[in-house]
C-alpha cells in the first residue's frame, strides 16, 4: 500500500468523525455549552475564590473564571474523547466497525487514524470554546494562542487514547454510563483543573497525591502552561508517556490475535 | 470579526505596542511594618535595594527636583529626608506627633503634614527645617491635597468625617465640608476646579467643587461577591488627561476605574489585598498599587486597563512614588 492510500484512509476516517460532531446536533451543542455552563454558572460562584495568592504561570493575581478556563479545555478534550469511545462501541454494536476492521491497512493504523481524528474534533472544539471565553475576558497573550496548539494536541492525544483503551473494554453501550461515573468524573474532579492543588494540599493530602497521579491533571497543567506561552516539563513528560501507555493498551485491547476482542469472540 | 471583539483586538495590539516602560524609572515603596523603603527598577520589577529608615514609614513624596524622597516616618515622630542618589537617610526634619501623610506645596519649599495624634497640621519650612505653624483641625487628621497654585490645602480628619479647606497665606480654615465617614485621601484635579475626598469607612468618593465648597457628586461602589463593608476606597489618582480616575478600594481587592465625566464605573481591576495607594508612572501608561496585607505591588496597564503583574516588596507596604 502507498503512503496515498494511507493519507485517503486517514482522511476518510477524520471526515467521518468531523461529519458525526456536526451532524449530531445536540452533541455539537452540548459540546459548546458544557464548558460554558461551567463558566458562566459555576465560575460566576466562585468569582471570589481566588485571587488570593499567585500561582504560576500566571503574573498576578486572577478571577476564578480564568483559572478554569485550562481546566475546561481539558474538560472538553476529555469528553470529547470518551464520545470517540462510546462511537467506537456504537459502530461494534451496530456492526460497520467491520467495515473499518477488514480494511487492509494494519490495525495500529486505523487506530491512530480514529485517534487522530477525534484529536482535529477536539482541537477545533477547543479554540471555538476559547475564542468565546473572550468575551468572559479569558484573555491570554496572542502568542498564546499559538503556543497552545501543541498542548491541545498531545493533552487530546492522550485523551482520545484512553477512549480506545476503553472502548476496547467495553461490551454494550448501556454500559457506558460506568464511564460517565468511573473515569470522566473522578478524573475531572480530582484534578487541577478546578482548583489549584496547593488548596488540595491544604485539605487532604492523600487528595493531593490522587490528583497528583492523575495524567488529567497533567494534562490540564500542560494546557494551562502553554496558554501562557510558557513550558511546563513534567506535564508534557507525563501526558506524552500516558499517550503512548494507552496507544500501546489500544492496539492490543485490538488485536484479533490477543486482545479483548478475541476473548469475547470477534467483538460485535 | 464582531465589532467588539475587534476593538478588543486593537486593543491589545495597542497594548502590546505601548508596554514598554521608561527604563530609568525607580519605584519607592514605604513598608509600614519592616520600617524600609523598597526601591523597585520599573523596566525588570526587580527589587533594586531595600532602604531601612525610621519606625513606621507611611506617608512618601518626592522634592520637587525628584533628588530627594519625604517619608513619613510615623511611630519616629519626625520626617526623614532619603537621598535618592545614595539611597540613604541624609536629614531629618521636625513633624509633631504620629506624622501620617503630608503634601509638598507647588513650589518645593513648605511640608503640610498631618499629625494623627493631636488634631494638628503642622507646616514645616524644608530650608529652615523649622515647623513654621501648626493649624488646628479635626480629629485625626489625615488625607493632604493642595491646589494646583498652591493657595488652598484640603485636609481631611478621619473621626470628624469633613474635608477642611485652609488658606495657605493665613492659615485660616475657609470651609468644613461633610464627607463619607473616615476620609482619607484628597486629590485635586488638574485645574484645581475639583477635589476628589475618598471615605473609607462611609465606602464612597466624594466629588466637591472646590469653589463652591460644596458636595457636587457621590460615588458608590458595588462589587458582585465582595462584601459591602470590604469597599474600603482610599488612594485616588487622576489621568493626565482627567478623563478617568483611578481608585485603590482596600480589602475589596480591587481598583476601581472611573469615568469622570459621567462619574460611572467603568471596570473593577482585580490587584492584591488591601490596596491602598497608587502612583503612574511618568509616562502615565502604568498606575502601580501597594497591596498591604498580600506585601506585594501590582502594575496596571492604563491603556489596556489590566492587570499586569504583581511583584513581593517589603511586609505592610503603604506608599508608593515614581522617582525618575
Amino acid at each position: 500500500m502507498t503512503p496515498v492510500q494511507y493519507l485517503r484512509c486517514l482522511g476518510g476516517i477524520v471526515k467521518r468523525e468531523a461529519l458525526r460532531w456536526t451532524q449530531q446536533r445536540g452533541r455539537f451543542l452540548s459540546a459548546l455549552v458544557r464548558p460554558l455552563v461551567w463558566l458562566a454558572i459555576f465560575a460566576a460562584g466562585f468569582h471570589f475564590v481566588l485571587g488570593v495568592s499567585i500561582i504560576p504561570p500566571y503574573d498576578t493575581y486572577i478571577p476564578y473564571e480564568v483559572y478554569i478556563a485550562p481546566g475546561l479545555l481539558a474538560m472538553i478534550q476529555l469528553f470529547n474523547g470518551m464520545q470517540s469511545s462510546l462511537s467506537m462501541v456504537y459502530d461494534r454494536e451496530m456492526g460497520s466497525m467491520k467495515t473499518l476492521l477488514v480494511s487492509p491497512f494494519p490495525r495500529w493504523f486505523l487506530l491512530t487514524a480514529k485517534l487522530l481524528a477525534s484529536v482535529v474534533v477536539s482541537v477545533v472544539q477547543a479554540y471555538i470554546f476559547l475564542g468565546i471565553a473572550w468575551f468572559w475576558e479569558i484573555e491570554p497573550p496572542p502568542l498564546g494562542y499559538l503556543t497552545v496548539l501543541p498542548a491541545l494536541i498531545l493533552s487530546g492525544l492522550m485523551l482520545g487514547a484512553l477512549g480506545l483503551v476503553l472502548s476496547s473494554f467495553i461490551r454494550q453501550l448501556e454500559n457506558f454510563a460506568g464511564v460517565m461515573n468511573f473515569v470522566i468524573f473522578p478524573m475531572f474532579f480530582a484534578s487541577s483543573a478546578l482548583y489549584p492543588l496547593w488548596r488540595v494540599k491544604e485539605s487532604s493530602l492523600t487528595l493531593y497525591w490522587i490528583c497528583q497521579a492523575n495524567p488529567f491533571s497533567h494534562a490540564v497543567e500542560l494546557i494551562r502552561f502553554a496558554l501562557y506561552g510558557q513550558a511546563d516539563p513534567l506535564a508534557a513528560g507525563v501526558v506524552a508517556g500516558c499517550t503512548l501507555l494507552f496507544m500501546i493498551m489500544a492496539v492490543w485491547g485490538y488485536d484479533p490475535g490477543r486482545g479483548l476482542l478475541a476473548r469475547r469472540g470477534g467483538g460485535d | 470579526m464582531p465589532p467588539k471583539l475587534m476593538m478588543k483586538a486593537t486593543l491589545t495590539v495597542v497594548a502590546l505596542l505601548s508596554a514598554t516602560p521608561a527604563l530609568a524609572e525607580r519605584l519607592l515603596v514605604s513598608n509600614e511594618k519592616d520600617n524600609t523603603i523598597t526601591v523597585v527598577d520599573a523596566g525588570s520589577l526587580a527589587v533594586i535595594k531595600t532602604v531601612k529608615v525610621g519606625a513606621r514609614p507611611r506617608g512618601i513624596t518626592l522634592s520637587k527636583d525628584g533628588k530627594a524622597l519625604y517619608i513619613c516616618t510615623s511611630d519616629a515622630d519626625h520626617i526623614e529626608v532619603l537621598d535618592l542618589a545614595s539611597l540613604t537617610v541624609t536629614r531629618t526634619l521636625p513633624s509633631g506627633p504620629d506624622p501620617e501623610l503630608f503634601t509638598l506645596s507647588p513650589d518645593g519649599k513648605t511640608l503640610y503634614v498631618s499629625n494623627e495624634n493631636d488634631n494638628m497640621v503642622s507646616v514645616l519650612d524644608i530650608t529652615s527645617g523649622r515647623i513654621a505653624t501648626e493649624i488646628p483641625v479635626g480629629v485625626e487628621p489625615e488625607g493632604m491635597g493642595i491646589s494646583p497654585d498652591g493657595k488652598i490645602l484640603v485636609n481631611t480628619s478621619e473621626t470628624t468625617s469633613m474635608a477642611h479647606f485652609i488658606d495657605t497665606q493665613t492659615h485660616a480654615v475657609l470651609a468644613n465640608v461633610l464627607v463619607g465617614s473616615r476620609p482619607r485621601v484628597a486629590q485635586w484635579t488638574k485645574d484645581g476646579s475639583l477635589v476628589w475626598v475618598s471615605a473609607e469607612v462611609g465606602g464612597t468618593v466624594s466629588i466637591i467643587d472646590a469653589a463652591q465648597r460644596k458636595v457636587i457628586q457621590t460615588i458608590r461602589f458595588e462589587i458582585p461577591g465582595v462584601p459591602k463593608e470590604s469597599i474600603q476606597p482610599v488612594g485616588i489618582q487622576l489621568t493626565a488627561d482627567g478623563n478617568t480616575a483611578f481608585v485603590a478600594l482596600g480589602p475589596a481587592n480591587r481598583v476601581a476605574v472611573i469615568d469622570t465625566h459621567s462619574y460611572q464605573v467603568k471596570k473593577y481591576l482585580l490587584v492584591g489585598q488591601r490596596v491602598w495607594n497608587l502612583a503612574f508612572s511618568g509616562d502615565g501608561k502604568r498606575l502601580y498599587t501597594t497591596n498591604g496585607v498580600s506585601n506585594d505591588l501590582s502594575v496596571i496597564d492604563v491603556d489596556a486597563l489590566k492587570v499586569v503583574k504583581s511583584v513581593p516588596v517589603g511586609r505592610l507596604p503603604w506608599g508608593v512614588v515614581v522617582a525618575p
